[in-house]
Parts: C-alpha cells; structure tokens; sequence
C-alpha cells in the first residue's frame, strides 16, 4: 500500500511539468500579449510603453528561457506577479478568491448529494413508478435549463418583487455593524440563490448517477441471497444494497475536487460574486500569462490529488480492492 | 467582460460628458437644504486595476482616482480650465511657459502637507523612463520644470502646446511616500492616499470599494458622507439591484431606458438623464486597399449608409447621427461639412464613376473582373458594434457591394487584424474629449505598426493643420484650423463617421444639488446631498 502510494506521488511530478509545459505553450500561442491591453488604442500612451512593459514582464526573452525561469520560480511556491496593471502577486489574487469559490461549491456539492442521492435510490427501488418518472423529468429540466437565465428570473421574483433574498453579492453593505448571528443570516440570505442555482444543474447527473449503480446491483446474486434468507427489504435495500451502490460515487468525488476551485463566469458575473471563474477569465481575456498558469497548476495538482484520493479510498473502502494487491 | 474592455480601452473618457437635452424627472429643490451624510452606491461592471494614477489606464480605477486625487487644474461645468490644486496661473507672452501659484494649506490624507515638490516629483515620475505609464507623451514635450518656492511650480516647453495646460490635471502623487520607492511595488496602488474631496477606506477585490469624505477638503467638505464603488459585471443585475435600493447610480443601456423604467414607482425612486457621450463610433477603411484608395468610393459608401436608422435601432434613438470627429455640443463642432444623408441612388452613381458596375448581372458591382466584396471586422463583446455591422452589411448589398462581417475577440482583434493592417474596413470607436487635437488619429507621421492611424490615413493639408492647431492657444483661430480639418475629414471620408451615443445615467432621487451642464452631472459630485429627511443610511 505505502510502496503503491509512493509510487503514485512519484509519477505526479513528470505528469504535472508536462502538464504545465503543454499549457505554457498553449497560452503563449493565443494571438495578442498582455501589453496590447494597455498600450493599444490609447491615444495617450507613448510608443515605447511596449517596450517598457516587455522589459519589465521579462517578455524580451526566448519563450523556453521564459518558461524555465517561471519553472524555477514555481519550484519555490513562487507564482510570480500578475501582468495586470496592480502587479500584484499571483498567489496572492488567487486565495483572495480562493474561499467563496469554495464555499459555494462545497455547499453546492452537498446540496446535491443530499437530494440527489436519496431521489437516485428510490426511483431505482420504486421503478418506473410515477415518482421515478416525475423526478426524472424534473432533474433534466433542471439540468436543461439555462442556469443564467432560471437565476435572472430568480432574482426578479425573490429579490425585486418580493424583497425576501438579496439580488447579488455576498453581503449586505452594513455588513460590519451587524450582530453576529445577523452576519451569518445575511451571509445565508446572499447564498441561497446561487447555491440552489449552482445546485440544479447537477442533480441530474448525480441522481441518475446513483439509479443506475443501485440497479446494477439490485440485479446482483447477493440480493437475492439476502432476499432468500428472509431478510426484510429494508435491510437488503440499505444495508446491502445501498454500500455497494455508494462505491463508485466515491470516484466520482474524487473527481470533482478540482471542481471545487473552478467556478464558472456566467454564473459570477450574474451573481456579482468575486470568484475563480471571473478571475480567469478576467487573466485569460488579458493575457495575463502568470496568472492564468497560477490557477491551471493549482487545478492540475487538485486533478491528481483527488484522483490518487479516489483510488486509495476506494481501497479502504472497498476490502476486495484492498486485499487484491 | 469583454464589453468592459472595449470600454476601458476606447471610452476611458467618458466620465466627461455634456448635456444637449433637459434630462427627465426633475424637481425643484428649493426648500431641501444641503445636509452632510448618508452613502452614495455606485455600480461598475469593472473593478479597479490600480489606485496608483500613474500606472492606471483603466475607467473604474479613474473614477476613483479622480475623487482620492486632485489636480492642479481641471475642467469646470463649462468645461473651461479651472484652478483645482493651482490656485492661479500664467501663460508667459510666447505661450512658452506656464506659472503656476498653488493653494497653501493644502493636506494630504495623512496630514503631511501639499507643497509644489509633490508636482514637480510627479512630473518626473511620469517622464521617468522607468515608469509604465501611458502617460508620459504630453509631459515629454516640457523641456524645463522648476520650483521657485514651495508653492509655485513653472513648465516651459520648445514650442508652444495648445494641450498642455489641461495635461496639468493629472492627479498629483504623494512625494513623501513614493520617493526613492519602486513605483510598480508601492503599496499606494491598494491604499491610496491624495489630497482629493474623498479618502481611502477600504478596497475588497471584485466586490466593493469603499471611500469617506475628506472634512478638510481644501474647497470645502462634500456632503456625501460616504461612496461606495460596487462591483457588478452583469447590466442586468445592476438594473435589478437598482430597483432594490443596492445601488443609488448606474448607467441604463438604451432598453432599460427606454422601456423598463417607466414605470410609476421607478420615477418616484430614480431621476434619468440623458446626454451626449464624448466619442464617435466609425467604419473606418484600410486606405492601403486598392478598392478604397478612391474618395468617390469612400462617398459613396458613406451615402449607402442610413445613419439615423442605425440610431433609431442600434440606440433606440438615444444618439445622434454623427458628421465628423466632434460631438455637435463642443465649441469646435462645424456644422457646415459636406453631410452624407442616405441616398442610395447617389451612392450607385458615384460608384458607377469610379468605374463599379454590375456587368455579369449578379447583383454584385464589379471593375475589371473583380467583384466589389470586403470584410468588416469588429471586435467581440460590442453589441452595438456588431449591430452596426449587420445594418450596414444590408445597407451595402443594396447598392450591389458584399460585404462579410467578422466579429474577433479583442487581443487577437489587435494582434491579427489591426497591427498588421489586414483587414478592409473596421467598426470601432474613439473616445474624445473637450480637447480637440486629435493629431495621434490622423497624423500620417501616425500611420506605423501598433499606432493609431492604422487605416493609413495621409493628407498633407490635415497634417499641416494638426501641427497647427495644437501651436495656437487662441479659441477663436484654432477655431478656424479645426473647422478646416473638419471640412477635409468630410469630403475624404476615411472614416464614415457613424454616430454619437448618448450616456443615460439613473441617480436615486434623494440626491439633490444635480445641475446637469455641457460637462455632464458628475462634474459637482461634491455639491450633491441628501437633505436631512430622506438620508438613507445614518452610518
């Protein structure tokens, strides 16, 4: 286990510089630099501002010096200094931004487990039931709808017309002379929306997710079995039935811990949330080359991570895997 | 996001605005007296970049830079040149030199005093080659700066410069903080410090930023206790904040104006204004292209273009058709240029004397084999732009000339498109001012790669007069200049100059001490305020 473990962490360090060289030259190869953003189109900039930004961002040397200096620097947990004007350091604006994109997706994630896990078991035990049926088709509206657009409507109804939630934002402007158990109800009243909007779109996967797995072993012998000896249905169903059916959702959250970092833009910029998706997006569409290979190192680990995660926890969870080695 | 570019990129100027009708809603606010306190919420689709003026060339971080910092002239409700940090000035006989006497008393944020060695460090911090500022042009053509004593700070230039003294409303830096300092390190970009109306509280990234009045302001405390500066990337959400009270100020696009806030209870809430926006929206030709080497056909293009329908339906009516390079409100506007109203039968004609015509009857003009078909490329994220484009793209097939329309994302816009010359014919917009040299747009000494002539413009009588006009500081005879650039600019047409917008910001109605003037409202933001019965926020 230790030596397959070892093993795992070892062959993470060649997969992550590849993976950052790859992304390295990809950005490098989107036409336009992070200069042009302030230096084209206006009038007032002088000629030689270009020049001045290239020497000072170090774009003047050859593009594989410029990568192994950012290497070199990245070894030390140096993320450099974004190119936008503030200059500020990489790492910096991104755990600026780092816990309300997490926040929000955990909360989201939970929410979603919560619902859609419960309502994946029963349409598998119930189906072709009405319920399954009725739940199937409201998850894929839900999944179907355009999540800006239900989110617009959202604010109008809740926020405008009946003034119960804030519209956008995550806290309300006296914010700091509150009380604190009114800091937190106002930090609930600004997520409720977002995290329910955040929420629907994933239900259908998940909820569908767990109905095919607790079929697949529904069908299995050892139900059967445990039918046979006259074990209540309870038990076999979520006893039996039910930890089994749980396994590969494991993976699946393996998978989703760099989702928890990413946030998605439409959804911040509607929200007026200050999150990784907009500040991505914000770095991509200025070309602002430290910070964008800042938040795609940052996800490749968590990729890995949580991959390596899944596979050993699968392995505890699981003793066929575990004794098979 | 990429509409905040375009308008931090092109419109960095719109803050300066002027007003050409009575703006709607108004009361009379004469039994409501002036009162300090309560907050004044802003809505922004963009954050600031830096609070550093020197380094920031974005509008979100100029807004905010304007009211933490002062000047030491700036432009009044007339937008003539008022003293701001400079009490006083002189313009020595040969319009070479500038004296100017500063304020005494004057206080930084921090207390330390205003004295004319911050202006004469921030002059050099701007020239300083060290610098990334896209400032630096206008203050390269001083040739001496001196401080006499502590309050008086003199320039002298080689020639005379019709802009420079306007150039003097940069916002002054803070010497005892900066010097000897790394300016791009300086933590005065996240807390600044000036000598403005309002101080520093406090900056939340992508969310708010928050500023206090400044009580010792040296022309007297605003009355606005506080202003906040959200944050909100999306229009829509702006609007919807707006209704709930979260946000007393924000910019209605022309369909919020017109249709959604007509509403009883929105009138009641809100006053909107309305008034012409400084800049001009174009379709600029690439003039190195055989095709639009010859005027007539420029012309005629022009008169192919109908561009009261392109107000009516890209703006919705909020604009105005536009002649030249100048709104039709400022002192240099002349009105008496050749116009290009639409007529298609004219512009057929024209194109049939520079030898277009459609032989192979396909619907397409033609010369010499070649059918009369271009491209026009635009940049993404303007949906008045690409609007424009799809009126103008039928408008055009009408007179028998196809016409592609790309729309391309902004930085390969620039990289592949606009630098290397590779396209025909452009929409894009410039961003103006009341200063009216213009020569960095027109100049062909401005035609080389990265600058902004980029269509190739070169006509020796406008270059002649650009040179010109910004030697000659007289109103009157620059006057005569600018009206002749005009006259040129019309009857070449290397631009069709397509039109003018109109700004249509909604303010709370519980701000009263708005006089909307030829500069806009914002001019007097410190002499707006709630009186004392209808303040909002008691903190």
């Amino acid at each position: 286990m230790y030596r397959y473990l070892l093993r795992r962490l070892l062959m993470m360090v060649p997969l992550l510089i590849g993976i950052t060289l790859i992304s390295f030259t990809v950005i490098h190869l989107a036409p336009g630099e992070p200069t042009d953003m302030q230096t084209q189109m206006n009038p007032q900039a002088s000629s030689d501002l270009q020049a001045k930004l290239h020497k000072q961002y170090g774009l003047d040397k050859p593009l594989p010096e410029q990568y192994l200096l950012w290497l070199s620097r990245l070894v030390r947990l140096d993320f450099g200094e974004s190119f936008a004007q503030d200059n500020r350091p990489v790492l910096g604006k991104i755990t600026e931004r780092l816990p309300v994109t997490i926040l929000l997706n955990v909360l989201s994630l939970v929410v979603i487990l919560t619902v859609a896990l419960p309502l994946g078991v029963i349409s598998a035990v119930r189906r072709n039931s009405f319920f399954d049926r009725a739940t199937t088709v409201l998850v894929f509206v839900g999944f179907a709808m355009p999540s800006f657009w239900l989110a617009l409507l959202m604010m109008d109804w809740l926020g405008v017309r009946l003034g119960v939630l804030p519209v956008s934002g995550l806290k309300s402007l006296g914010y700091e002379y509150m009380s604190l158990s009114e800091q937190l109800l106002d930090r609930i009243a600004h997520l409720v929306i977002p995290v329910f909007i955040a929420a629907i779109g994933g239900l259908a996967g998940f909820s569908r997710y767990m109905r095919s797995n607790m079929l697949d072993v529904i069908r299995q012998d050892y139900i059967m079995t445990a039918r046979a000896k006259g074990l209540s249905e309870r038990v076999v169903i979520y006893k039996h039935a039910l930890r089994n059916a749980l396994l590969p959702v494991i993976t699946i959250l393996g998978l989703s811990v760099p989702g928890l970092i990413g946030g998605s833009v439409i959804f911040e910029t509607i929200f007026a949330i200050p999150g990784m998706g907009k500040l991505f997006y914000d770095g991509v569409m200025m070309r602002d080359y430290p910070l964008i290979m800042g938040v795609l190192v940052i996800g490749a680990v968590l990729t890995l991570v949580g991959n390596l995660l899944a596979d050993v926890s699968y392995a505890l969870a699981d003793p066929r895997i575990r004794n098979s080695e | 996001m990429m509409r905040f570019l375009v308008v931090l990129l092109l419109l960095f100027n719109m803050t300066a605005c002027t007003t050409n009708e009575q703006p709607t809603g108004m009361e009379d606010p004469v039994d409501k007296v002036p009162a300090f306190g309560d907050t004044f919420i802003e809505g922004s689709i963009g954050d600031a970049s830096t609070l550093l003026p020197v380094l920031a060339s974005d509008g979100s971080s100029s807004q905010i830079n304007g009211l933490v910092y002062s000047g030491l002239v700036r432009y009044d409700s007339g937008l003539s040149v008022t003293g701001e940090l400079a009490e006083s000035w002189e313009l020595s006989e040969d319009n070479l030199t500038i004296t100017f006497h500063l304020r005494k008393g004057v206080k930084w944020h921090d207390g330390a005093p205003f004295t004319s060695a911050d202006v004469l460090f921030t002059y050099q911090t701007y020239i300083d080659p060290e610098v990334p500022t896209a400032y630096a042009e206008s203050f390269l053509q001083v040739i001496e700066a001196e401080v006499p004593d502590d309050y008086t700070f003199r320039v002298t230039y080689d020639k005379p410069y019709a802009p420079a003294l306007m150039s003097w409303a940069f916002n002054v830096l803070p010497k005892h903080l900066l010097e000897g300092k790394d300016i791009t390190k300086s933590e005065l970009a996240r807390r600044p410090i000036g000598t403005g109306p309002y101080r520093f509280v406090e900056w939340q990234g992508g969310e708010k930023i928050v500023l206090e009045a400044n009580r010792d302001y040296f022309e007297g405390s605003p009355y606005i206790k506080r202003y906040v500066f959200r944050i909100i990337p999306d229009i829509t959400t702006q609007f919807l904040e707006l209704q709930t009270g979260g946000l007393d100020f924000m910019n209605l696009l022309p369909l919020q104006y017109k249709h959604q806030t007509s509403t009883p209870a929105f009138k009641r809430l809100f006053n909107k204004y309305r008034y012409l926006a400084f800049g001009f929206t174009y379709l600029g030709y690439n003039l190195n292209r055989p095709m639009f080497m010859d005027r007539r056909v420029r012309q005629a293009l022009s008169f192919a273009i109908n561009k009261q329908e392109l107000v009516d339906g890209v703006l919705l009516g909020y604009g105005k058709a536009a002649t030249g390079p100048y709104k039709s409100d400022t002192w240099v506007y002349n009105p008496e240029v050749p116009r290009y109203d639409y007529n298609p039968e004219k512009a057929r004609q024209l194109l049939a004397e520079a030898g277009w015509s459609d032989t192979d009857n396909d619907g397409i003009l033609d010369k010499n084999g070649a059918a009369f078909q271009f491209t026009i490329v635009t940049n993404q994220g303007n949906d008045l732009r690409s609007k424009t484009g799809e009126i103008i793209q039928r408008r055009f097939r009408q007179v028998g000339v196809d016409v592609q329309l790309r729309i391309i994302e902004w930085a390969t816009f620039l990289k592949e498109f606009i630098n290397p010359g590779n396209f025909d014919a452009t929409i894009l917009g410039w961003s103006t001012g009341p200063e009216p040299d213009q020569y960095n747009i027109w100049h062909s000494s401005k035609t080389g790669p990265r600058e902004l002539n980029f269509i190739g413009y070169k006509n020796p009588e406008v270059d002649m007069l650009l040179e010109k006009g910004r030697r000659i500081f007289d109103q009157d005879e620059r006057k005569l200049i600018y009206d002749r650039f005009q006259r040129i600019l019309a009857e070449d047409q290397p631009y069709t100059f397509l039109f003018v917008g109109e700004a249509l910001p909604a303010v709370a109605s519980r701000f009263y001490g708005i006089k909307p003037t030829a500069a806009g409202i914002r001019y007097n933001f410190n002499q707006w305020y709630v009186p004392q019965g209808l303040q909002k926020f008691s903190r």
